[in-house]
């Protein structure tokens, strides 16, 4: 089993930190498209030409961010795009015509964002920030944005936010080594209903990303304690009660990684892929041993120098 | 009478002679890169002086305070690893993550692309230690603090050579 580098893509003239796969693309008659965030202040569009399979930068998003773009994020009907930055702004875009236009400037972190993320039916977005809270934010006509909660409970910077792949539950994830999940109370208000940390079997230090299985009833997580660790929930129970059945610990997949892993995500099909500080990426699938409840994960792949430096992000594209 | 100095009366290291490095042996390929050692790590790194910015406190160089020696320092060059390891001179030094700040640039600016650096404080020499390595070793937070006019002018001026 080989991963072969289709293409290089280049264009950015600072790093690379993040990237969105635009979910309205990438089917028969659609070529799949991604966004990608810099250091550079810009946010580049590529897409894929379905002839000769290559792939080109389609627009440039730039003269709006006046730092770093951290993440971007692309609304699930792929009409718009949020883009996170270090200049504590949140910018929404829109592709208007072949032009990418800023709609919409999100205000009121105290510095740098560091992450973006919509719902799965595009009524709210979420944020986090250095300034050690996320914020919610309801979508409302006219491209307007309307802050509907700031979530305090993190005690330093917060690395990423997602929400839950088919329930309203955010998650969020820190520099304070835990994972938090925040859900509505009933009366409109969110809350942190559970925090995943060093107590419940949670990393020992920065957590940086995390991703979620398809079916959403498993949460990998990974971090700077140089571990991946996997996460279940019951599945029933999710979907059938008003109550948030509890996240718990299911393994520590260790010794793989001997630098920070930044980046994770994991396929429809089950496979988890891991981007970390030593320029290598790596996979990973359940390993079913044959024992009634017994949950192991084993290294598919490792692809050593995938990059030549450190790996800020990995997403599955459409279709995997 | 408080002198407002952080470190009034720093201890002063007399600098350790520089060892001569010898040649490259003929018949080596001239234009084959040579492995990065100990040592080249260690003159990247010498000659930067550390200043308090607001009020200059003492014009030692960081090798005459001890904040970095030679043996502090671990190298890699075929893994692309430098570890450096440096003692603050008081405990509660509040220019910690600045100095490990300008350690990690020096180096960055120094170094092929390829090196993973890792700065951390020695073992027992400052009182938050663990604070202090977390931030320094972020690379967001240190992306993010390099965007910062105001840290990458102190960094700067930290690391001009000085024509006294």
């Amino acid at each position: 089993m080989e991963l072969k580098e289709i293409q290089t893509l280049e264009g950015h003239s600072d790093k690379v930190w993040g990237l969105s796969w635009n979910p309205a693309t990438g089917t028969s008659d659609i070529p799949p498209v991604f966004a990608s965030c810099s250091g550079d202040k810009t946010v580049r569009i590529w897409e894929q030409n379905s002839s000769n399979r290559l792939w080109h930068c389609k627009a440039v998003l730039e003269e709006t961010h006046t730092r770093t773009v951290r993440s971007c994020a692309w609304s699930p009907s792929g009409k718009l795009l949020a883009t996170a930055s270090f200049d504590a702004t949140t910018a929404i875009w829109e592709n208007i015509g072949g032009d990418f236009e800023c709609v919409s400037t999100l205000e009121g972190h105290e510095n740098e964002v560091k992450s973006v993320s919509w719902n799965a039916s595009g009524s709210l977005l979420a944020t986090c920030s250095r300034d050690k809270t996320v914020w919610i934010w309801e979508v409302m006509a006219g491209n307007e944005f309307e802050c509907v909660s700031v979530l305090q409970g993190h005690t330093q910077d917060v690395k990423m936010v997602k929400w839950h792949p088919t329930m309203d539950v955010l998650f969020s994830c820190s520099y304070d080594n835990t994972v938090k999940v925040w859900a509505e109370d009933g009366t409109g208000d969110w809350e942190c209903v559970q925090t995943l940390g060093e107590s419940n079997n949670g990393h020992s230090s920065t957590v940086w990303a995390f991703a979620f299985n398809a079916e959403g009833d498993r949460m990998v997580t990974c971090s700077d304690d140089l571990t991946l660790k996997i996460w279940k929930t019951d599945v029933g129970r999710m979907q059938s009660s008003d109550d948030l059945a509890p996240w718990t610990h299911l393994c520590t997949l260790s010794g793989y990684h001997d630098r920070t892993i930044f980046s994770v995500h994991w396929s429809r099909e089950g496979i988890i892929a891991s981007g970390a500080a030593d320029d290598a990426l790596r996979f990973f699938v359940e390993s079913k041993d044959g024992l009634v409840d017994s949950s192991s994960y084993k290294l598919l792949l490792k692809k050593e120098k995938a990059h030549d430096m450190d790996i800020n992000s990995v997403q599955w594209g459409p279709g995997a | 009478m408080v002198s407002g100095l952080i470190n009034a009366n720093p201890v002063i290291y007399e600098k350790k002679e520089r060892r001569v490095r010898s040649s490259p042996t003929v018949g080596d390929d001239e234009y084959a890169a040579e492995p990065i050692d100990q040592l080249e790590v260690f003159d990247i790194l010498f000659n930067f002086f550390f200043k308090d910015i607001k009020d200059p406190e003492h014009p030692y160089s960081l090798e005459e305070l001890k904040v970095i020696t030679e043996d502090a320092i671990e190298v890699d060059d075929k893994h692309s690893y430098v570890r450096v390891t440096f003692t603050p001179t008081v405990e509660h030094c509040s220019m910690a993550t600045v100095i490990g700040l300008c350690l990690r640039v020096k180096l960055m600016r120094s170094l092929p692309q390829r090196y993973k650096v890792d700065i951390k404080v020695a073992p027992g020499t400052h009182a938050t230690e663990a604070a202090v390595n977390k931030q320094l070793n972020d690379k967001e937070r240190v992306a993010a603090a390099l965007e910062n006019p105001n840290l990458v002018d102190m960094v700067d001026e930290c690391l001009a050579p000085s024509y006294a």
